[in-house]
């Protein structure tokens, strides 16, 4: 068993890196980029925690992960003890320990982060849940509690929200049905963030615990056509609505409907949920573009075109419209991108997509952008620069610039108020909708965010469905 | 998981399979389509409902084998399990009583989505003539069905092995140049018997209405796959359709993004066709 070390020598110690496949081994297959914590890595990072009381980290995880206390007992080698620990408030830490973007939650409120080296969390949370696996470790057992137990909860979507409010609820012993849209549960962990960032064996797993625990889910099951949200209203006590945001955004320039423009949701879902990086193997095919253009600066935008090189992309080309700085992508990503060859057109706008004779993508029209005056949201605005057009040869060219609200839920709702975007209106607190047995939470609420963000908002919404009912 | 319940084989390449899905039948209205998968490595087909059973629990899918998917589909039996069954989709066809007529035309395996629209208006009331066609006689589907979804019953052969020679659309312009009382029109079929049908109808004044099939993944507004350009704007055919106002409808582009996949779709079936062979 590993000591405790002395504050100064914490202070001392470096952050403990983590193993990543090589940058042009990785480009050439699916696999995972960063490879894990050992055993001995984990415990050198964990010697490393303040263990600060109360913990700043734990202010700052919208999952409220008992974050110093796991990391103690991984000291102790207590993987079972340390597991439990996070599984208390957290059912997907596997998950959440590669996606999350730590450095603005827990690692970015870490005391340690002010000498520029705060606990590596997520790492750590990562070792913990993929151990857990490995040993195939048991969850807590759910509370067995008459008062719960007869109350129905219906939940609209498999993806993050929907399963951390499930995860909650029915260990407090509610009786809890998820309905999927799609043939697979996990929403945006399935069919839009890659393999090569969050395994879909991982997800699998992690949504069999929640299943496991007594949580009955529905796949291929359409609120809004098989049911109306009015129907679940009518047969539950309690209904959480965590659909996603899922409609995608075009621009609406000329040639977006030739043959070789994809939105990110498309091209990522049939290389994720269908696995159309396997076809033949798998049916569902996709354009393996040689001079891939992905649209966008965020972590989807990463995502798409990492997945282009991967999939035999000579050049694959990020178009953003401002300057690297205001990327809303994570930093992490950026840099794993740059690593492996992505090449950045910053300060690039699109304005047409240029076909050939059958209708296949083969350039796309950009505009130079200046940055003016900072814009609401405080970022500069960017604007064209006149006569400087160019074109980029290309025969893919992916739209990542976010997402709509998708009706198909909403219209089936009465009484749950939504907003001019159509994403419903709920307390950030509560997740409570204008319907008093309605809440929800996720993208359908924010828009597009993080999966993290989500987890928190199920959470929320599994806190206040149990105190409405309780009381 | 869906169990096929019946199987029947229509045509070399025509098949008619009744799947049970307890829940889809009793939602299904006309004009709403289904995604199935047949196995863990499939991809996921959209196929238009062709009939429904709310009492018995089943669900009517009419498929051509045309590739690998729908020739793996055309390999299972009764008994068998899809991977996966998911549906209604789409948004039902805005039926009423009408004044007048309604035509219903129907080209190849595109009489199946028809049948449902034709016999849901006929209960209505409506007055339904419907024109049904095919490449030749062993490949004209659901006759007795449209029989009896329909009030008169037109039947074209473009080789004239049975009712009358030539394309529905020449069919329909020689019955509307006869009938002036028509209300409205279905139009389902290839997509280049329905632009060419739509130009005959909209000669006589007929609004139409048509159900596109574009490649989709999810089938529920989430990956745009099937936009297409209706009346100038983007639309998707999975959520805003998949009925269109057949006169606004881009069909030249409809047609050239169906081709998409034509190579991989080529090497797949191929493939495909080896393994089953060796």
């Amino acid at each position: 068993m590993a000591e405790r070390i002395k504050p100064a020598e914490k202070f001392k110690r470096e952050r403990t890196p983590m193993k990543e496949q090589a940058p042009l081994e990785r480009i050439k297959n699916f696999k995972e980029v960063p490879l894990g914590y050992t055993l001995e890595d984990a415990i050198a990072e964990a010697q490393r925690c303040l263990q600060c009381n109360p913990a700043a980290c734990i202010a700052g995880c919208p999952a409220d992960v008992r974050i110093p206390q796991f990391i103690d007992k991984v000291i102790d080698e207590d993987i079972e003890g340390a597991f439990l620990e996070i599984k208390k408030t957290n059912a997907l830490p596997a998950v959440c320990g590669r996606v999350c973007p730590q450095e603005d939650q827990c690692e970015g409120a870490c005391v340690m982060e002010k000498k520029g080296k705060p606990i590596a969390i997520g790492r750590l949370e990562r070792f913990v849940a993929d151990k857990a696996r490995e040993l195939n470790l048991k969850d807590a057992e759910p509370t067995r509690n008459a008062n719960t137990a007869n109350k129905k909860i219906a939940i609209v979507g498999a993806g993050p929200a929907g399963l951390a409010c499930a995860a909650d609820l029915v260990k407090l012993g509610y009786d809890v049905t998820i309905f999927e849209a799609l043939h697979k549960a996990g929403g945006v962990l399935i069919y839009g963030i890659p393999e090569f960032r969050l395994p879909k064996s991982i997800v699998g797993y992690e949504v069999e615990k929640i299943r496991e625990m007594g949580v009955k889910i529905y796949t291929d099951y359409v609120i809004g056509y098989v049911k109306k949200v009015d129907d679940l209203v009518e047969e539950y006590d309690a209904v959480f609505l965590a659909n996603g945001a899922g409609a995608p955004s075009f621009f609406g320039i000329p040639g977006e409907n030739l043959k070789g423009v994809y939105s990110a949701s498309e091209y990522l879902t049939r290389s994720n949920l269908m696995r159309a990086f396997d076809f033949p193997k798998y049916d569902t095919p996709i354009t393996k573009g040689k001079k891939v253009a992905v649209v966008g600066g965020g972590n989807v935008a990463m995502d798409a075109v990492r997945t282009a090189k991967r999939l035999g992309a000579d050049d694959a080309i990020i178009v953003y419209r401002r300057s690297r700085t205001e990327m809303p992508a994570r930093a992490e990503e950026i840099e794993h991108a740059e690593a492996e060859g992505i090449q950045f057109e910053l300060l690039t706008n699109p304005v047409k997509v240029i076909g050939d004779e059958n209708g296949n993508v083969k350039a796309l029209e950009c505009v130079k952008m200046e940055l003016g005056e900072p814009d609401e949201s405080g970022r500069r605005r960017p604007k064209e620069i006149p006569g400087s057009n160019f074109t980029l040869d290309v025969d893919v060219v992916i739209i990542a610039i976010g997402q709509n609200a998708n009706p198909i839920v909403a219209r089936s709702a009465t009484g749950v108020e939504t907003n001019k975007w159509g994403y419903f209106v709920a307390d950030e607190e509560t997740g409570k909708t204008t319907h008093p047995k309605v809440w929800a939470g996720g993208d359908i609420v924010t828009g597009a965010a993080t999966v993290i963000l989500a987890v928190g908002a199920g959470k929320k919404a599994a806190k206040s469905i149990h105190e409405t009912l309780s009381s | 998981m869906a169990k096929i319940l019946k199987k029947e084989q229509w045509s070399e390449s025509i098949f008619s399979m009744l799947i049970e899905a307890n829940e889809v039948a009793k939602a299904a209205q006309p004009g709403q389509f289904i995604i199935l998968i047949t196995q863990e490595s499939g991809e996921r087909i959209p196929l238009t409902i062709a009939d429904a059973s709310p009492e018995e629990g089943w669900v009517q899918i009419v498929f051509q084998v045309v590739g690998k998917s729908t020739y793996e589909l055309s390999l299972m039996n009764e008994g068998d399990n899809l991977y996966s069954f998911v549906g209604p989709l789409g948004i039902p066809s805005e039926l009423e009583k009408f004044d007048g007529k309604v035509i219903m035309v129907g080209g190849g395996i595109g009489i199946a989505p028809i049948h449902p629209i034709a016999k849901k208006l006929k209960e209505m009331g409506n007055h339904v003539v419907s024109i049904i066609g095919a490449k030749t006689s062993d490949l004209l589907i659901m006759k007795d069905k449209m029989e009896k979804a329909s009030t008169e019953l037109i039947i074209a052969t473009d080789d004239g092995s049975e009712g009358t020679k030539g394309f529905v659309n020449q069919v329909l312009e020689n019955y509307l140049e006869k009938e002036k009382n028509v209300s409205q029109s279905w139009i389902i079929g290839p997509p280049i018997m329905m632009k060419f049908t739509v130009q005959s109808a909209l000669k006589y004044g007929v609004k139409t209405f048509v159900s596109l099939n574009p490649i989709m993944v999810d089938g529920t507004g989430m990956c745009g796959a099937c936009r297409v350009t209706v009346g100038g704007k983007t639309k998707f055919a999975c959520v805003d359709g998949p009925e269109f106002d057949g006169a606004l409808v881009d069909f030249d582009e409809l047609m050239s993004r169906q081709r998409q996949y034509v190579e991989e779709e080529k090497e797949a079936y191929h493939m495909c066709l080896n393994e089953r062979r060796a």
